[in-house]
């Protein structure tokens, strides 16, 4: 081994040097999706419609809170609704049967919506009539928490049967909620292992100061609160809008 | 398993800037990700030949760096290292901490081939990834 004839080099295994280059980057790897959702966003803005991404596991009550919240505010606020799910329109059909407008986004096997398909979604509802906007993401607590949509606030729901842990084993989507909902508490008598005070202590645990409501779309129980928790959503989205038209 | 989209998104960046530096190939990724992005590193591994197969990242090296979970405690004025269902301070175990670190999903750099260089001469079954 020696200096002058090259045989201390480690062997050639591709093309020199002088043909690579490394090229920093420093970008987030769901640039173009985040680029599309900053634009929804705005787009939601300027025809001030406060957008809600609800997400939780299948067959917690997404669509169930859906139809008790148009019952309950339909009358004060126009609402539609994105709906996300693999295959069939039975919910955006159980939706449309309460009068709301309802874009369907079937994804086929993808598990999980992203911005572009909520773009493409949402020039299907007159979107200048509406006051609020819910996108309804396919039911899983894994992959929507990756993708932003251009909404303004995220919801969880996490429905009695699940059990009160479900924060701790699925932390990434538990810590972006700014509301979690603990949702089917009628079914609290006959499901008294899940504690709620459980619930928040895992969502706290998470370094999230979210509310959490305990509600039932069945019996009525916390809908008020949670109808209230709406209604400030969408007062204080005009406010800024109208702070940035003054 | 949305790490097959993010791999997809991750390959369209990636062309993209291969393009605008007038290379023909990409032949090493470099990326840094942390547990709370949602991404499994693993799962990327897998993921990344499909979604690169025919493009000019077919047969590119994947480094995935693993971004570690830290918190920020104002009241002790404390970082520290976290796990990711408990977010806490490690010192007075308080949870209003702000995450410092560990939900990362960026791509750090990339290794391009200019469109005149020779194809390498390293067997392909040795270009795997990592």
């Amino acid at each position: 081994m020696c200096d002058s004839c090259g045989c201390n080099l480690p062997a050639e295994t591709g093309a020199s040097t002088e043909n690579r280059k490394t090229i920093e980057v420093l970008g987030h790897l769901l640039e173009a999706n985040d680029h599309r959702a900053g634009h929804n966003r705005q787009w939601f803005e300027r025809h001030g419609v406060f957008v809600v991404n609800l997400m939780s596991s299948p067959g917690a009550g997404k669509t169930a809170l859906l139809e008790a919240t148009a019952e309950l505010l339909g009358e004060r606020f126009r609402i539609g609704v994105i709906e996300g799910d693999l295959e069939t329109e039975n919910d955006a059909n159980r939706l449309r049967a309460r009068g709301l407008p309802v874009a369907q986004i079937c994804t086929g096997t993808t598990c999980h919506l992203d911005a572009h398909m909520v773009y493409g979604a949402a020039h299907e509802l007159p979107l200048d009539s509406l006051d609020l906007l819910f996108i309804e993401n396919v039911g899983n607590l894994v992959c929507p928490a990756s993708f932003d949509l251009g909404q303004h606030c995220n919801v969880v729901l996490l429905s009695t049967p699940e059990g009160d842990d479900k924060p701790a084993k699925y932390p990434v989507i538990f810590r972006k909620a700014d509301l979690v909902l603990l949702t089917k508490r009628d079914l609290a008598p006959y499901m008294p292992e899940f504690d709620p005070a459980k619930a928040t202590d895992y969502v706290r645990q998470l370094g999230n100061a979210a509310p959490i409501q305990e509600v039932s779309a069945r019996s009525g129980q916390g809908l008020d609160a949670w109808a209230a928790w709406l209604t400030r959503g969408v007062a204080e989205l005009r406010k800024t809008r109208a702070l940035t038209e003054a | 398993m949305h790490e097959l989209s993010i791999c997809r998104a991750l390959i369209e960046q990636v062309r993209e800037i291969a393009r605008n530096n007038d290379a023909s190939r990409v032949t090493e990724i470099s990326l840094e990700v942390g547990p709370l992005s949602g991404v499994m590193p693993e799962l990327l591994l897998e993921a990344f030949p499909m979604a690169s197969a025919g493009s000019m990242a077919e047969g590119a090296r994947l480094i995935v760096d693993m971004e570690p979970v830290r918190v920020w405690c104002s009241r002790c004025q404390l970082e520290s290292a976290a796990t990711l269902n408990r977010l806490v301070c490690a010192q007075c175990g308080d949870w209003r901490t702000e995450l410092r670190s560990g939900d990362a999903l960026m791509l750090k750099s990339v290794v391009l081939e200019e469109a005149r260089s020779e194809p390498s001469g390293q067997p392909a079954e040795e270009q795997g990834y990592v």
